[in-house]
């Protein structure tokens, strides 16, 4: 039987993601868009484009109901843990899987990768963000880390799916507030996989290729 | 029940009538030609009788709930129209306080200035103090990049989304003699009803006997389609004269004129897609495209029949 308490807690956490999912939708329209793979709730990687801290939320919103319980972003713990309400939100809305990325915790002999890769062996599919960090330069992505490619090839089977969020950086740009009601789209394109053989470099532009390649041509 | 109100009802009965056949036809029409939906005439001319069905529901319903509803609906539209411009227009960082100025404060006061009647700041309030205010406040954040490009695309895109839609409700202002105020809610379902039914006719036609491009390049309307449609909205508009304070031959030329520019705003808009490479605005209507696409020529129309009203028949 489960204790009252933390049934109340998944209760709450149930309503309050609807109220964020309905409240992107309202003030963005966010919408998907699934250009090269389906909405199954088959194991998937998501790996999306990082410019704001809005990114998540938006991929989440637009995932089918049913779908986002098995869906878990991967976020830094540093930033999900810093008060109450976040570690409400991070762990208990979206589910997230946490990492330490601070070079202490690395120091200290904790791995990033294992909590990942636990997530992955009990099933969950992730929502990543490849680049570690927020893009705040012109180009279209950082450099991917090293991260996608130890999840292929450790699991081969599982898609990895390029997903471009469009929009976010205008929507809410690093140090403003108020985030804007601009219409954000969320594309996923066709999956990829770790060749057989293939080398780290090699793959992981290929993954930024194929991501790059979703993204909206808009003409200013 | 009130007199406006069994008028509305009417209304209401005799537009779900009209929806009927359309979709009757449709159907027809799609058994005859491609009964496994594959004819992308008769696909898309349902699509429209669908979201017809739709926005005569939700009109009817605000237009039932009087002045407040309908204020209610078209700031909605406003917001809904307002947020599909401004994604394809040119911005930077710079602009983001000026933008959110526009959404949360622009956009509903002029809607507050046309709920309380206060003619004369509703039509100054965008085209003055935004026009003036707003490029101040992207000044200030010291970006000069395209800076003439920036604002001056803001302002188009309030100017129609905001300024020009907020004069459909402001219809219910107009004071017109031996017509009672609140028969003015039955002026706004006029002006919807011709523009958008000129506007199916145009497109049916058009497909039929359209042969001559209005402006190449950039929109599908011939000039074939548009006479029809606008002398359908001409017909209309007589049949529903009794409804207005115009009489038939009034109500004739207004209908005419509404369509008329509708049409044409509708080539505008068709222009600026083209210009963006986007085909729709937005994925709002299922399988319409965006508010903007559904409202464009009723957005153009409203001021000009706004203003006709005010001038020929207002006190």
């Amino acid at each position: 039987m489960m204790n009252p308490l933390t049934l109340l807690r998944r209760f709450a956490a149930n309503i309050v993601g609807h109220a964020i999912a309905m409240f992107a939708r309202f003030v963005t329209a966010v919408r998907a868009e699934w250009r090269g793979i389906e909405p199954v709730p088959l194991q998937r990687v998501y790996f999306a484009n990082h410019v704001s801290n809005g990114d998540m939320p938006m991929i989440w919103s637009c995932l089918p109901p049913a779908m986002r319980r098995s869906v878990r972003p991967v976020a830094a713990s540093d930033y999900w843990l810093k008060n109450k309400l976040r570690a409400f939100v991070g762990p208990e809305v979206f589910n997230c899987v946490l990492v330490d990325r601070r070079p202490e915790a690395r120091a200290a002999g904790e791995d990033p990768m294992a909590a990942i890769l636990q997530a992955l062996e009990e099933g969950s599919s992730l929502i990543i963000f490849p680049e570690g960090n927020r893009n705040m330069t012109d180009d279209p992505l950082l450099p991917f880390k090293a991260g996608l490619y130890n999840i292929g090839k450790a699991f081969p089977l599982v898609d990895l799916v390029p997903t471009w969020v469009a929009n976010v950086n205008e929507i809410m740009p690093k140090g403003e507030v108020i985030p804007l009601p601009l219409i954000c789209t969320v594309t996923f394109g066709a999956p990829v996989h770790v060749g057989e053989g293939e080398a780290k470099d090699a793959f992981l532009t290929r993954a930024s290729d194929a991501l790059v390649g979703l993204a909206p041509e808009v003409r200013r | 029940m009130t007199n406006t109100t069994s008028d509305i009802l009417l209304l209401f009965l005799g537009v779900c009538g009209i929806l009927m056949a359309l979709s009757l036809f449709g159907e027809i029409l799609r058994a005859k030609v491609a009964p496994d939906g594959t004819n992308p005439v008769v696909e898309t001319f349902m699509t429209r009788v669908h979201s017809w069905w739709a926005m005569v529901i939700l009109l009817s319903l605000a237009l039932l709930s009087g002045p407040i509803g309908i204020v209610v609906l078209f700031a909605f539209v406003s917001f809904a129209a307002l947020r599909e411009l401004l994604t394809m227009t040119s911005k930077s960082q710079a602009d983001h306080m000026s933008l959110a100025v526009a959404f949360y404060i622009v956009l509903p006061v002029q809607y507050l200035l046309v709920w309380l009647g206060w003619s004369g700041l509703f039509s100054v309030f965008i085209p003055v103090y935004a026009f003036l205010l707003l490029p101040i406040v992207s000044a200030l954040r010291g970006d000069a990049d395209r800076f003439l490009v920036r604002v001056a695309e803001t302002q188009w895109g309030l100017m129609i989304a905001v300024f020009c839609a907020s004069h459909v409700p402001a219809l219910m202002t107009v004071q017109i003699e031996g017509y009672p105020p609140e028969r003015a809610l039955l002026l706004i379902a006029f002006l919807v009803l011709v523009v958008q039914l000129g506007d199916l006719l145009d497109f049916f036609f058009g497909r039929r006997i359209g042969r001559t491009k209005i402006a190449k390049g950039i929109s599908p309307k011939t000039y074939e389609g548009m006479i029809c449609g606008v002398g359908s909205a001409m017909l209309i508009g007589a049949l529903l004269a009794w409804i207005t304070p115009f009489g038939v031959l009034g109500a004739m030329a207004m209908a005419g004129v509404a369509s008329l520019v509708g049409m044409f705003g509708n080539i505008v808009f068709a222009a600026i897609k083209k210009d963006r490479g986007i085909k729709d605005w937005s994925h709002l209507i299922p399988g319409q495209g965006g508010v903007a696409d559904q409202l464009d020529s009723v957005v153009f129309a409203a001021p000009v029949f706004y203003h006709l009203t005010h001038y020929v028949w207002g006190t």
